[in-house]
């Protein structure tokens, strides 16, 4: 269908076998590729040539292939997702890249995402913070109408910005204390905005930041790298948000 | 056999209470000893497992992703129908449950439907007790937009977010129980038999997808809500993992799959590129309240630019053909529409197969801001997939497959014919008849798993003795070694072609003959074609690597060699209804305007096949459907 020119790229891989192999990266040709892959498509063509001479393909997280589910996870040439604004590696085009280019592709490096295989972690502590509060405790059912509790349009969408959040961990990859204060601020935000969330905001950020210390990751210092990052530009007041919420539960006895 | 549905009798807006009222109930106390199986935790399973696990039963609960967060619902764009009837438009119960009834050219429950309108109220409130951000009004109140299908507005909506809104909130009132320890959260594990002891659900044999590990649960109820089988035509706007192996390992255990050829073809789709190509991305069919759909009237205006076609050259067919509906059109129709337009050689872009949606007039009446407030994510997409820019020249979509309506058959309470296996959300076959309408499968996902299988599964369990089989007994070691027999059959075949080689193969017969045209000679096409593939596969597919660690050409060897099992049994039910209704359409049975034409005669019945092998032939039940309520009539959205 396509009469574009193709392009052939050189990929050095972050290759390791399981969480105690050492790694290493490995050299890698991609061929006929068109500016219309994603970057995923790109990497598929790649593992269908190892595939059939023999060899074991690349491992890497993906799932929806359309920027949603975070699932996928690539650090590229240095960057969480490719460093393309606002976009995850499954919607990173290959249009972005150019014939004869060279690229590095690595796993998300964070202390508190080990390596399972290649190029996908365990991102199991993301799940840990949630449990710790980020949600309200309500029942399934015995609830109010839904215009019972009315939401002023400014609160609604602001808490949907945070509500954007994806959990994929570009933030804490992109971190250089392999923080993951955007993500859990994003939680504690939306639901310190919305009046659903109000009643146990004290508990939620107390429980919430303890949990992100107890799963080692660190803390933020203010270099952004985080809303840099994020595939969905997660904004960093909601870390400012989140520390005024910790502050105050502080002072809530 | 005939299959009888158990739904309850008398007037329908009774039924649920009723219904409710006549189901056993668990003591508190004992929940505790039930343990639940729960695949899946998109919206059904998540909202299922939290529920369940909040009323004090032990639940564990499966997924392959790496987290419940991630499941397919999170990629439902418009939005979640419910008959609140805020905007005072004409709304009701009973005009949902019309509309959806309706939406699925009259093959779906009714007793089932009303349910699922009664509920849908509930829904909405729910979650927003979780915090999930729906869009407000200025006055503070939920917004609603219009969806297709329906002639008022009752689809409440989160920017173009919905899906991952609703999963979120699911997923948070999953990860409270996790935390409180009702539910036990098993991530990367992928289903791979059911155990049947005595005729009766027991438990699941899984593979740990980072170990290899093959491990067996043990419950007292089995619960699937592991979504729809569309990756069946290879392309579709499904998740790469989205697959119907725990159906069909089901079905291959004796559950019966009723009305496989139901498939819905979704008609907002960013057209395909290549023949790399991995998925389709859909676009949200609420694009469809602002944008036009036309392509040209004349062929040699298809290589100028949209913009140089004249207004009067331009053929806005659904418009045309459906004045009182325009581009909101059932799915459906709007996907026959633009086949059609294609098919005629009116189709634009490359390789001819796409029609423009054109916001030129919109953005002409609300300004670009309105627009992009309304749907940015969605314009931004499709300028990273496309590169061009929606907001100025129309966007290109066709038709791609998208949902399931048939699934595992299933009584009034969700059970399948397997006691102690209960099916939820798009696994199951049991609401949307031949067609879903938009923002509906939301609807149902959480319907089932907050407010229906909380009451019905205790109907059953109150009739079981909990813990009655463990996983000494012989039927889970003989299903462990079933499955280690059928990966290590994987791994030694080493062939010449890949898993996808074969995958793409598959899906190319899919769509060309049992895609959105299907006819007698190409379903026997098809028929004859799909079991050479699945014996080339058999005997020449590569899967590199062991069956020790994590093997993602291993996990899509299973899901390939189900799909080519069950893309003829797809084949053979679209063969066996001469009709055509809602997704399904038969060429040789159409109106004289090329409309589907139903054989209520003979066809009013839920197809449900119980598989009997490769080999042989799988042998149709039927649940006789009866409209009380609905009266039969001609689907008209003209």
């Amino acid at each position: 269908m396509s009469d574009h020119k193709t392009m052939t790229l050189t990929l050095i891989v972050w290759r390791q076998k399981n969480a105690t192999d050492p790694g290493k990266f490995e050299t890698y040709t991609a061929k006929n590729i068109t500016e219309h892959h994603s970057f995923l498509e790109m990497l598929d063509c790649v593992n269908e040539d190892l595939i059939h001479a023999g060899k074991e393909p690349i491992v890497f997280d993906h799932d929806c292939r359309e920027g949603i589910c975070g699932m996928c996870s690539q650090v590229i040439n240095g960057a969480p997702h490719g460093g393309q604004d606002r976009t995850t590696v499954c919607q990173l085009h290959m249009r972005k890249f150019k014939d004869g280019d060279t690229i590095y592709i690595e796993p998300w490096r964070a202390r508190a995402f080990p390596i399972i295989k290649d190029l996908i972690v365990d991102r199991a502590a993301l799940d840990k913070i949630i449990q710790a509060g980020g949600y309200t405790s309500c029942h399934t059912g015995g609830v109010p109408d839904g215009n019972a509790i009315m939401i002023p349009k400014p609160i609604a969408e602001e808490a949907t910005d945070a509500a954007e959040c994806i959990g994929c961990g570009a933030c804490v990859a992109g971190c250089p204390n392999g923080a993951a204060m955007l993500f859990t601020g994003a939680k504690v935000s939306q639901l310190a905005l919305l009046p659903q969330g109000k009643a146990e905001a004290v508990t939620r950020v107390r429980n919430m930041t303890q949990a992100m210390a107890d799963c080692g990751f660190g803390n933020c210092s203010n270099h952004y790298e985080c809303q840099a990052s994020c595939p969905k530009g997660v904004n960093v007041k909601f870390i400012a948000r989140m520390n005024r919420e910790f502050i105050k539960a502080q002072l809530d006895y | 056999m005939i299959l009888d549905g158990k739904c309850p009798t008398g007037p329908i807006e009774k039924s649920w209470d009723k219904h409710r009222f006549d189901l056993k109930l668990v003591n508190p106390s004992n929940k505790r000893k039930y343990n639940i199986i729960m695949v899946g935790t998109g919206l059904a399973g998540g909202a299922a497992a939290a529920s369940l696990g909040e009323l004090g039963y032990n639940v564990q609960a499966f997924c392959y992703q790496d987290s419940p967060r991630r499941a397919h619902s999170i990629a439902a764009q418009g939005g979640i129908n419910a008959a609140k009837n805020y905007p005072s438009d004409g709304d009701s119960i009973l005009r949902l449950m019309y509309d959806t009834i309706k939406g699925g050219d009259f093959r779906a429950r009714e007793a089932d439907v009303w349910r699922l309108s009664q509920v849908s109220n509930n829904i909405i409130d729910q979650c927003v007790a979780q915090g999930v951000p729906f869009a407000r009004d200025y006055a503070g109140y939920l917004d609603n937009r219009s969806f297709g299908g329906a002639q008022v507005s009752r689809t409440f909506y989160s920017r173009g977010l919905t899906g991952q809104q609703l999963l979120l909130g699911a997923y948070s009132a999953l990860s409270r129980q996790i935390k409180a320890g009702t539910v036990q959260m098993y991530t990367r594990r992928e289903m791979l038999d059911l155990v049947v002891v005595d005729g009766i659900a027991r438990g699941i044999t899984v593979r740990n997808l980072v170990t290899g590990e093959i491990e067996s649960y043990a419950a007292d109820a089995v619960c699937l809500a592991s979504g729809g089988y569309v990756n069946v035509f290879y392309l579709s706007t499904n998740a790469k993992g989205s697959s119907v192996t725990a159906n069909w390992k089901a079905a291959k255990k004796g559950a019966f799959f009723a009305n496989p050829c139901y498939t819905q073809i979704h008609p907002t789709c960013i057209p395909q590129a290549g023949e790399y190509q991995s998925k389709l991305t859909l676009m949200s069919e609420s694009l469809r309240n602002d944008g036009r759909i036309w392509v040209p009237k004349k062929a040699e205006d298809i290589g100028k630019l949209p913009a140089q076609v004249a207004e009067e050259d331009r053929d806005y067919y659904l418009e045309r053909k459906y004045p009182s509906f325009g581009n909101l059109a059932p799915r459906d129709i709007a996907s026959r529409n633009a086949k059609e337009a294609c098919d005629n050689g009116l189709g634009v872009g490359p390789g001819g197969r796409g029609v423009y949606l054109d916001f030129a007039d919109s953005i002409k009446r609300l300004s670009e801001d309105t627009i992009r407030e309304r749907y940015g994510n969605l314009f931004e997409m499709y300028e990273k997939i496309t590169d061009e820019n929606g907001y100025k020249r129309p966007m290109r979509i066709y038709p791609a497959p998208h949902y399931a309506m048939g699934g595992l058959w299933v009584d009034y309470n969700l059970m399948s014919n397997i006691p102690g296996l209960f099916v939820l959300g798009e696994a199951n076959f049991s609401v949307h008849g031949a067609n879903r309408l938009g923002a509906s499968a939301l609807m149902q996902g959480l319907s089932d798993g907050y407010f229906v299988i909380p009451y019905t599964i205790g109907g059953y369990l109150v009739t079981v003795k909990p813990g009655s089989v463990k996983t000494d007994n012989p039927e889970f070691k003989k299903s462990v070694e079933d499955v280690k027999a059928t990966t290590n059959k994987f791994l030694s075949i080493n062939g010449k072609k890949t898993v996808t080689e074969f995958h793409r193969e598959l899906g190319k017969v899919m769509w060309n003959d049992v895609g959105m045209a299907r006819s007698k000679e190409s379903l026997t096409e098809a028929i004859k074609a799909i079991p050479q593939i699945r014996d080339e596969f058999w005997n020449n597919v590569k899967v590199t690597g062991s069956g020790a660690d994590l093997n993602q050409q291993l996990e899509n060897a299973g899901r390939v060699a189900d799909f080519l099992e069950f893309g003829e049994l797809l084949a053979k039910d679209a063969l066996h209804r001469e009709e055509s209704c809602g997704g399904h359409f038969r060429v040789e049975h159409q109106l004289p305007d090329g409309e589907a034409k139903r054989n209520d005669a003979d066809f009013s019945y839920v197809g449900a096949w119980e598989f009997k092998g490769n080999d042989k032939e799988p042998e149709l039940h039927k649940e006789p459907l009866k409209f009380e309520t609905i009266h039969l009539a001609i689907r008209s959205y003209k």
